[in-house]
């Protein structure tokens, strides 16, 4: 396998404020890798900086062999890098074809047929909604949108910031099976976010916490699974 | 059972009704008094105060007879069902409303024996038209907050009216030189304030609508200042101006017709006309062109765009241009339809004006914007006799606007892409080249 992302030493500032404390990490292709940790850990920071926003103030990033941790956020973007940012983040008066075409910004025309196919295949509910004003979506079928959206530039890696925030359970399930499914098909790498993390490190190949900042554990998702510090933290209350 | 039931709401809604409006009519009451109530009137022993009894309770009456007309009709809207009663509204007025007014607008000056008043009137609306067509770009369609429009107004006129005076360009020169250095201008603008949004942005953008105008007040080496610039000359219809003296090389003499005013106003109204159009068109072009998409996604959630690989800088950075240009384009025509410019054109009203058509349009939206520009600057011109209460018109009617239309005359925003017939082209196109 070939490293997709890695990260060595990053550090990020809000103002005065330390948000990552050199951060070490790798994504292989092909590999779904999630971070999981308390609020305020810095999850989100360490995927806003892998996109240029805080920029990381020491370390470096690097992104299939090229590094990029001074390139500008809109440059990032089209090295097929897809990130859906926290909290959906679509687009409310335009319409879900809209948005989804606002997600195709960095293909080619030729190809938008392609990706919106593939997309109401993964998503059939966004193709009885083409029309809809996506303000007007349900929570969970915004998220979808959300996550189509990212994934109309044909990534080679996705970023998913809590795909399942305020889900329910069953729609939660259906956007992991999604995932899922986009890895096994087309190989898509995935770095994903969750705070369910049971759920999360069942699907993921590897797993990072992160603490205050800094990575404390990393290890494959099973294994993390099991380990008794893990449970007490981020697993008590059941799945 | 029902019956009674409905009898009992009825005569709950009746009681509400009637302390609504006896509210309304207290409330009247407590500010009538002192404004028509009581008059103060001076006399030769100084002094006296009348009082007028009648005057004050048909004033309060009045009150609280719209108070009730108002709940009627609020009402019936909850009956009718909201949404469904909106958007059979918008869809009727976009398939109607919008190619009767630009018949209407195409014919105007043709009307026969239509006074040179009305052909001018035109010509005023038809320019806030425009204006309200280039802010709507970035006040409507990039959700940029811009209080300074008026500055490229005023770069559009002062650009023709110096490069007239001091390089004796024509009209037809000088228009996309306007045009360019007011984009220019807008960049200017947009550069500083890249990172600033709302609130502090309006600020911004208003200083800088006052610091050009003091510029121009204050280098009266160049521009004149306060005096202004005279002799601005008017468009020539290739090569024939339009002097009334008649005679050769004049527009009359050439086609061997009396001289009229009206046929220079009517040459500017269809000037201005075509420009608007233009305006417009470009608009809707873009709109469905990556970089208009950019646009009303940057209004939407900067965020996002930023995630999506969308130059945010550029974006906003075209928008101020593009939208500059046109207001560009609208000062150099004003300039060469006025004869005369000096900074007083430029004040802050005007900008306000604009921003109030495309607000009360509907931020966003083409036909309501020329809507609004036909409400707020046609009528009051027509009420000439009312004219010392316009302010209190234009207040009225925007007061009344965000109570019945809070999102503008034309809410609804229609897709840019409508899936069903892109395929449809491109299902054709397929079969053709199986064939
Ligand atoms: N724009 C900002 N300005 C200043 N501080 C910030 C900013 N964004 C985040 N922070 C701080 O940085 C730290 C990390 O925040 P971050 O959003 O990365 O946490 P998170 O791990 O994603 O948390 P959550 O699970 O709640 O989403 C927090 O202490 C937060 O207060
Ligand atoms: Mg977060």
């Amino acid at each position: 396998m070939s490293v997709m992302l890695s990260l060595s030493g990053v550090t990020a500032f809000y103002g005065q404020i330390q948000a990552l404390r050199g951060i070490d990490l790798t994504v292989e292709k092909g590999e779904i890798v999630t971070l999981i940790g308390a609020n305020g850990a810095g999850k989100s920071t360490l995927m806003m900086t892998i996109c240029g926003n805080p920029r990381a103030r020491s370390g470096s990033i690097v992104y299939q062999g090229e590094d990029i941790t001074q390139c500008a956020m809109h440059d990032i973007a089209r090295k097929r890098i897809a990130h859906a940012p926290e909290g959906r983040r679509i687009f409310p008066r335009m319409s879900v074809e809209e948005n989804l075409l606002m997600g195709a910004q960095v293909v080619k025309f030729a190809d938008y047929d392609n990706q919106l196919a593939l997309m109401f295949d993964l998503f059939p509910r966004l193709k009885e909604r083409i029309n809809q004003r996506g303000g007007t979506l349900s929570g969970g079928e915004q998220q979808m949108l959300a996550i189509a959206r990212a994934l109309m530039s044909k990534p080679d890696l996705l970023m998913l910031d809590e795909p399942s925030l305020g889900l329910a359970p069953l729609v939660v399930k259906q956007i992991f099976g999604a995932i899922r499914q986009l890895n096994r098909e087309l190989g898509l790498t995935v770095l994903l976010v969750e705070q369910n993390a049971y759920q999360a490190l069942r699907l993921a190949h590897r797993g990072y916490v992160l603490v205050n900042g800094a990575i404390t554990m990393q290890g494959e998702g099973a294994e993390l699974l099991a380990r008794p510090e893990i449970k007490a933290a981020y697993l008590e209350g059941g799945h | 059972m029902s019956d009674v039931r409905s009898a009992q709401g009825g005569r709950d809604t009746l009681i509400r009704y009637i302390r609504d409006a006896g509210g309304v009519g207290l409330l009247a009451l407590a500010i009538f008094v002192p404004f028509i109530g009581l008059r103060l009137h001076g006399e030769t022993n100084g002094l006296v105060l009348h009082y007028r009894p009648k005057l004050l309770v048909i004033g309060v009456v009045l009150a609280m007879l719209a108070r009730l007309l108002v709940l009627i009709w609020q009402e019936r809207r909850v009956h009718q069902g909201r949404a469904a009663w909106r958007a059979a509204r918008v869809a009727s007025a976009g398939k109607y409303v919008a190619p009767a007014l630009l018949a209407s607008a195409a014919l105007l000056p043709l009307v026969p024996g239509i006074a040179n008043f009305y052909i001018d009137l035109g010509v005023l609306v038809m320019t806030y038209v425009m204006l309200g067509w280039g802010l709507n770009i970035v006040v409507g369609l990039a959700g940029l907050l811009d209080l300074g429009y008026v500055a490229f107004y005023a770069v559009g006129a002062y650009s023709f009216a110096l490069l007239a005076h001091y390089f004796h360009l024509s009209f037809w020169e000088c228009l996309p030189l306007s045009g360019i250095f007011a984009a220019i201008w807008g960049m200017c603008l947009g550069f500083p304030v890249l990172r600033l949004r709302g609130d502090y942005l309006a600020i911004v953008t208003l200083a800088f609508g006052e610091i050009i105008r003091l510029v121009i007040t204050n280098w009266i080496s160049l521009t004149g200042g306060p005096n202004g610039i005279y002799n601005i000359p008017h468009p020539t219809f290739f090569g024939l101006n339009f002097n009334l003296g008649g005679g050769p090389g004049t527009f009359s003499g050439f086609f061997g017709i009396d001289p009229d005013p009206k046929q220079l106003t009517t040459y500017l109204y269809y000037i201005i006309f075509f420009l608007a159009l233009l305006t417009n068109w470009v608009t809707l072009r873009l709109r469905r062109l990556p970089m208009g998409r950019a646009w009303e996604a940057l209004r939407e959630d900067e965020i996002a765009c930023r995630s999506l690989g969308i130059n945010v800088r550029n974006t906003k950075l075209t928008a101020f241009a593009i939208g500059a240009m046109f207001g560009g384009f609208a000062g150099c025509f004003f300039a060469t339809r006025q004869n005369f410019i000096s900074p007083d054109s430029f004040t802050f009203i005007e900008s306000a004006t604009v921003l109030a058509i495309v607000v009360l349009g509907g931020a966003g939206s083409q036909l309501g914007v020329a809507l609004a520009a036909v409400v707020m600057i046609g009528i009051p011109a027509l009420l000439q006799d009312l004219s010392i209460y316009r302010m209190l018109f234009f207040g009225l009617a925007l007061v009344i606007m965000m109570v019945v239309r809070p999102r503008g005359f034309v809410s609804t925003r229609t897709p840019s892409i409508a899936l069903g017939k892109r395929q449809q082209i491109s299902s054709e196109l397929m079969s053709e080249g199986h064939g």
